[in-house]
């Protein structure tokens, strides 16, 4: 007796979302941007965002975001893209806003403009990714860089004496109370990514029923500027990194935490 | 029937001119001698369902800018000198990006904090780019509060009209002053950008708003579109405007609070039997060059007046080629020439070209009447001559 194996009805489990479109991205082997890419991606689909979205590159490896996403773009100088983020909601506050920042761009030369735009509860949505080096000008020292790691330009290792200690900006930024939601997530593993995406929804969510500013760190990697593999990187991400920056949500004042 | 003129304050003019034009968005940080502009927009744009930002600095505020200028809003963004040199990134990014806006600059002095008095030493900042890269940004500057309140609504159209970043240069003069004005206020037509960020609407290709272009060829390519850009715009937009330059011996140049200076010292002379003319640029780029070449072609001597050290003589300079003795009264840091110090050297021009300018007929000169050589600061010179007479 044989048993008949009826197929199954062909259908899809994975596929590109619609707001990412088919060019392949320059970023290096085992760099973070493309998984976060397409988190992002996913969502502004489920979400049904693309339609009305304009996103704001910032300077970095990322700059080119706006060629991967099938959404407005405007590109914002170094630092700058929370207050290009902020003109752009407030002139068109119909659309879905987001900023894409690396560590350099956020944390070093654009401390003041996102400290504001969060200060103001701009209703944007801040995708912060944090690989603790600037990636795109070669790996030098970012202000995110762990104590010890080296770079181009802390050859020795960041020393907190010369070099000052890493900055935990996003819970600096959770104590102010225009801050809607503030949350660390990682891209370490596929769980961790999981909650990632998760992260990123309530953020969104948030923008979307105009209840504040929000942002979303996303620890990442740089396994060129690290000198490690991409398999070494992203254990470097999940035993090492996160005992600097400690993953989780920081604040949701929405829900009431904190 | 003509309106009654009111007392206005140059600042509260320009920013009242800037909302009647339609400004959507304000975009400013608190400076001497702007803040006016600032306070009033503070509360009409909030009143009219506008937008206005204080923002955390001058980065800021032409970074909000860009992002709202981005989407197709019609932006003003005001500052003082300092405060302007701080937003020269962002006017560059405007300026690679193809983004109207319009900037306003109340001049003060510099170098550096400098002082807050009146200045035009912004010149250069102004007409040679301001910020890194090979462009042009069309610079109005006016002389009267009505003339600035006219080139408001100009400005957004010319930003508009070639999708770039436009100038309104005044000082802290006109800024403080409060003279009668009858304003002529414009709200240049509303226009669909094919290039405004808008979200897709799932209707069209996804648009991009960005300076950077990687490849060497491409920039070159978008650079020598730009130039292209800027050609026409000097061919369209070139303003000036000329006062008693028919019979003149003597053209003063002079733009803004330096032309009404000029203006004055022009008068006493013709009082005084020296037919001096304005030739006033309005348009300092692209600089009327043309015009004043064939203005000078007719007179013996050019005189050039400004709030500064000496910046848009340059322009004078390249626009004459040579081709006409030219003589300087500057002064800076706040400090504004008198007319009795343009008059002078008005004088000077004037005798060194005809040195039997005043002398009734048959009497000679006897000795060449000035010390001074052309375009020395004119503060040597003061004393030299009985000023009071022509007081």
């Amino acid at each position: 007796m044989t048993a008949t194996i009826v197929p199954a009805e062909r259908r899809v489990i994975y596929r590109r979302p619609q707001a990412l479109t088919e060019k392949s991205t320059h970023y290096c082997p085992g760099c973070g941007h493309g998984i976060i890419h397409r988190l992002i991606g996913e969502l502004l689909d489920e979400m049904n965002l693309t339609q009305r979205t304009i996103g704001v590159a910032s300077v970095g490896c990322s700059v080119f975001a706006y060629d991967y996403f099938n959404v407005d773009f405007v590109e914002s100088p170094h630092g700058r893209a929370p207050a290009v983020a902020t003109g752009v909601r407030r002139a068109r506050p119909d659309q879905f806003v987001f900023t894409y920042q690396g560590d350099g761009d956020l944390a070093a030369i654009g401390t003041a403009e996102i400290v504001h735009a969060a200060a103001r509860g701009e209703l944007i949505s801040v995708i912060f990714v944090n690989n603790g080096i600037y990636g795109m000008t070669g790996g030098q020292m970012a202000p995110t860089t762990l104590l010890g790691q080296k770079t181009t330009s802390s050859p020795l290792g960041r020393e907190s004496g010369a070099q000052g200690v890493p900055i935990p900006i996003t819970e600096m930024l959770a104590v102010l109370p225009s801050v809607a939601y503030a949350a660390r997530g990682s891209i370490a593993n596929p769980q961790l990514i999981g909650r990632a995406k998760q992260m990123l929804k309530r953020s969104f969510e948030i923008q979307e029923k105009k209840q504040g500013f929000s942002i979303v760190e996303i620890l990442s990697t740089c396994p060129v500027g690290w000198g490690m593999t991409a398999g070494e990187a992203m254990e470097h991400v999940e035993h090492d990194v996160v005992s600097t920056y400690p993953l989780g949500v920081i604040v949701d004042r929405v829900k009431g935490d904190k | 029937m003509t309106a009654a003129p009111v007392l206005m304050k140059g600042n509260e003019a320009m920013a009242e001119a800037a909302v009647q034009a339609g400004c959507d968005a304000y975009f400013g940080y608190p400076i001497t001698p702007q803040a006016e502009v600032l306070e009033w927009m503070a509360r009409r744009m909030p009143e009219l369902g506008r937008t206005f930002i204080q923002a955390e600095s001058e980065l800021g505020a032409i970074n909000m800018g860009l992002g709202a200028a981005a989407t197709g809003a019609r932006v003003l963004v005001s500052s003082s000198s300092p405060g302007i040199s701080l937003m020269a990134e962002g006017m560059s990014y405007m300026a690679g990006s193809e983004v109207p806006i319009v900037l306003l600059n109340v001049m003060r002095g510099g170098p550096g904090l400098g002082s807050i008095g009146a200045s035009q030493s912004d010149y250069f900042q102004a007409t040679r780019g301001h910020g890194h890269g090979d462009y042009r940004t069309p610079v109005l500057a006016p002389s009267s509060i009505e003339e600035a309140v006219a080139l408001m609504a100009d400005a957004f159209e010319i930003a508009e009209r070639y999708r770039t970043p436009v100038w309104v240069l005044t000082d802290g003069v006109l800024g403080q002053q409060m003279e009668p004005v009858v304003p002529q206020y414009r709200t240049p037509a509303r226009h669909e950008f094919d290039w405004a960020l808008s979200g897709t609407g799932g209707t069209r290709e996804p648009r991009v708003v960005r300076s950077l272009h990687l490849q060497p060829y491409e920039l070159e390519e978008h650079n020598t579109h730009l130039q292209q850009k800027y050609a026409e715009i000097a061919r369209n937009e070139t303003r000036f405007a000329t006062e008693d330059l028919d019979d003149a011996d003597i053209c003063v140049v002079g733009y803004g609070t330096a032309a009404r200076v000029a203006r004055t010292a022009c008068e006493r002379a013709r009082a005084n039997g020296i037919k001096a003319g304005i030739f006033r640029p309005i348009s300092l780029w692209p600089f009327p060059a043309e015009a004043l070449a064939k203005a000078a072609a007719k007179v013996s001597a050019v005189v050039v007046v400004e709030l500064s050290a000496g910046q848009m003589i340059e322009d004078v300079r390249l626009s004459l080629e040579g081709s006409c003795p030219i003589y300087f009264v500057g002064r800076t840091g706040g400090m504004i020439p008198t007319p009795g110090e343009v008059l002078e050297t008005i004088r000077n021009a004037a005798l060194e070209a005809e040195p039997d300018y005043w002398l009734p007929a048959g009497e000679t000169a006897t000795s060449t009447p000035s010390t001074k050589t052309a375009e020395k600061c004119p503060e040597s010179a003061v004393g030299l001559y009985p000023v009071e007479l022509f007081e």
